[in-house]
C-alpha cells in the first residue's frame, strides 16, 4: 500500500516535471525540472529495493551532473531562450505526433505482457549480505573488466573536457610594466574624474563639474549613460544632459 | 506494480524524445537526453526486481557512469561551440567547420 501511494505521487510529479522540462522557455527552469525528475526517480529506486542506486542517483545526477549543467548555463548565458522560428516546416507538430505514437507503442507493448508478482531481490542479496555487497560482488568479479574500462572512460572524459575547454592565449598577458607604460602613453595618466555634482546630486550617473565650471563627460560611466539615454532619464540641466549624450557617442565610436 | 513502473519509464522516455526533437537550445536537448537515460535506468531497476536478479541494477550503475562521462564531454563541446559562434542554438551549428 505504501509503495502504491509513493508511486502515484512520484509518477505524477515526475511526468509533470518532465513536461515542464520540454515546455518551459527558460533553460534554468528546464534544469530545475530535470532536478525534480531525478530526485523522484531516486526515491522510486529506493522503493524498488535499490538503495545503492538511489544514493548514486542523488550524488551523481542531482549533485554532480546538475551542477555541471548549471555552471554551463551560467557560462553560455542564462537568458539564451529558444527561438520560436521553425527551421524545418511542421517539425514541432510531427515531433509531437511521433512522440505520442512512440509512447502509445511502448505502453501497448507493456500492457500486453502479464507480469507475475515481482520475485523481489531478497534472495539475490541475502546470499551476499545486502544490496551493496551483492553489487560489489558482481562488479569486482564477473564484470571487473567492464569496471576497468569504465575507469578508463572516466579518465578519458576528464582529459577530453580539459582539452576542449582549454583556450590558448593569442598574445602574452600584459605585465604590470606594460600596463603602466600604456597608461602614461595614453591621454589620461591620472584617474578619470569621479561622477556626481556633490552640491546638487550625488548620483553615479551625474557628470562631474570640473574646477573651472565645465562639465566633464569623462566622469560618466558609459554603460549607465547608455541606459539613461535609452530610457530618457537625462538631467534637466542641458549641459549635464549633453555630457551624458557625448559619453554614449564616445563609447559607440570606440566600438 | 511492474507494469506501472514500466509505463512511467516509457512515458518519461517519450517525453525526453519529444524534447530532443522540439527544442533548439543545445543544453536543453542535452537535458532531455539525460531524461531518456534516467527513464531507461528506471526500467532496468524494475526488471531487476521483477526477475530477482541484481544484473539490472548493475547495468543501471554502468549507465550512470557512462552518462556522467558523456555529460562532461558534451558540455565541453557546447562551451567550445559557444565560444566560436556566440550561440548555443543547434540551428546555428549546422556546419562542422568554420
Amino acid at each position: 500500500m505504501g509503495e502504491t501511494i509513493t508511486f502515484w505521487v512520484l509518477a505524477v510529479v515526475s511526468v509533470a516535471a518532465a513536461l515542464g522540462l520540454v515546455l518551459s522557455r527558460k533553460a534554468v527552469y528546464c534544469a530545475l525540472m530535470l532536478g525534480v525528475v531525478m530526485g523522484s526517480l531516486a526515491v522510486l529506486y529506493a522503493v524498488q529495493e535499490a538503495p545503492f542506486l538511489a544514493a548514486v542517483q542523488i550524488i551523481v545526477y542531482t549533485g554532480a551532473v546538475m551542477m555541471l549543467f548549471l555552471f554551463v548555463l551560467m557560462l553560455v548565458g542564462v537568458d539564451s531562450t529558444d527561438s520560436l522560428v521553425e527551421t524545418i516546416k511542421g517539425q514541432r507538430f510531427w515531433a509531437i505526433v511521433a512522440g505520442l505514437g512512440f509512447a502509445a507503442l511502448l505502453a501497448l507493448a507493456i500492457g500486453n505482457v502479464a507480469f507475475v508478482r515481482p520475485t523481489g531481490l531478497g534472495g539475490a542479496t541475502s546470499q551476499y549480505g545486502g544490496n551493496v555487497q551483492g553489487l560489489a560482488q558482481l562488479i569486482f568479479t564477473r564484470h571487473v573488466f567492464a569496471f576497468e574500462v569504465a575507469s578508463a572512460l572516466l579518465i578519458t572524459a576528464a582529459l577530453a573536457a580539459m582539452v576542449l575547454a582549454h583556450r590558448e592565449r593569442a598574445k602574452a598577458k600584459p605585465t604590470q610594466k606594460d600596463l603602466a607604460r600604456a597608461r602614461f602613453a595614453g591621454p589620461h595618466p591620472t584617474p578619470l574624474p569621479g561622477p556626481g555634482v556633490y552640491a546638487r546630486h550625488n548620483a553615479n550617473d551625474m557628470p562631474a563639474l570640473l574646477p573651472d565650471g565645465t562639465v566633464s563627460e569623462l566622469s560618466v560611466n558609459r554603460i549607465i549613460a547608455r541606459h539613461d539615454v535609452q530610457e530618457g532619464r537625462l538631467p534637466e540641466d542641458p549641459r549635464l544632459a549633453e555630457a551624458i549624450r557625448q559619453a554614449v557617442e564616445v563609447e559607440e565610436e570606440s566600438k | 506494480m511492474t507494469t506501472h513502473y514500466l509505463v512511467l519509464s516509457a512515458l518519461l522516455f517519450a517525453i525526453g524524445a519529444v524534447g530532443v526533437l522540439v527544442r533548439r537550445n543545445a543544453i536543453v536537448i542535452f537535458m532531455c537526453v539525460e531524461l531518456m537515460l534516467n527513464a531507461c535506468n528506471l526500467a532496468f531497476v524494475t526488471f531487476a526486481r521483477q526477475h530477482g536478479n541484481l544484473d539490472g541494477q548493475l547495468i543501471a550503475f554502468f549507465v550512470m557512469v557512462v552518462a556522467a562521462a558523456e555529460v562532461v564531454v558534451g558540455l565541453a563541446i557546447i562551451v567550445t561551440i559557444f565560444r566560436t559562434r556566440r550561440s548555443a542554438s543547434v540551428d546555428d551549428a549546422n556546419l562542422l567547420k568554420y
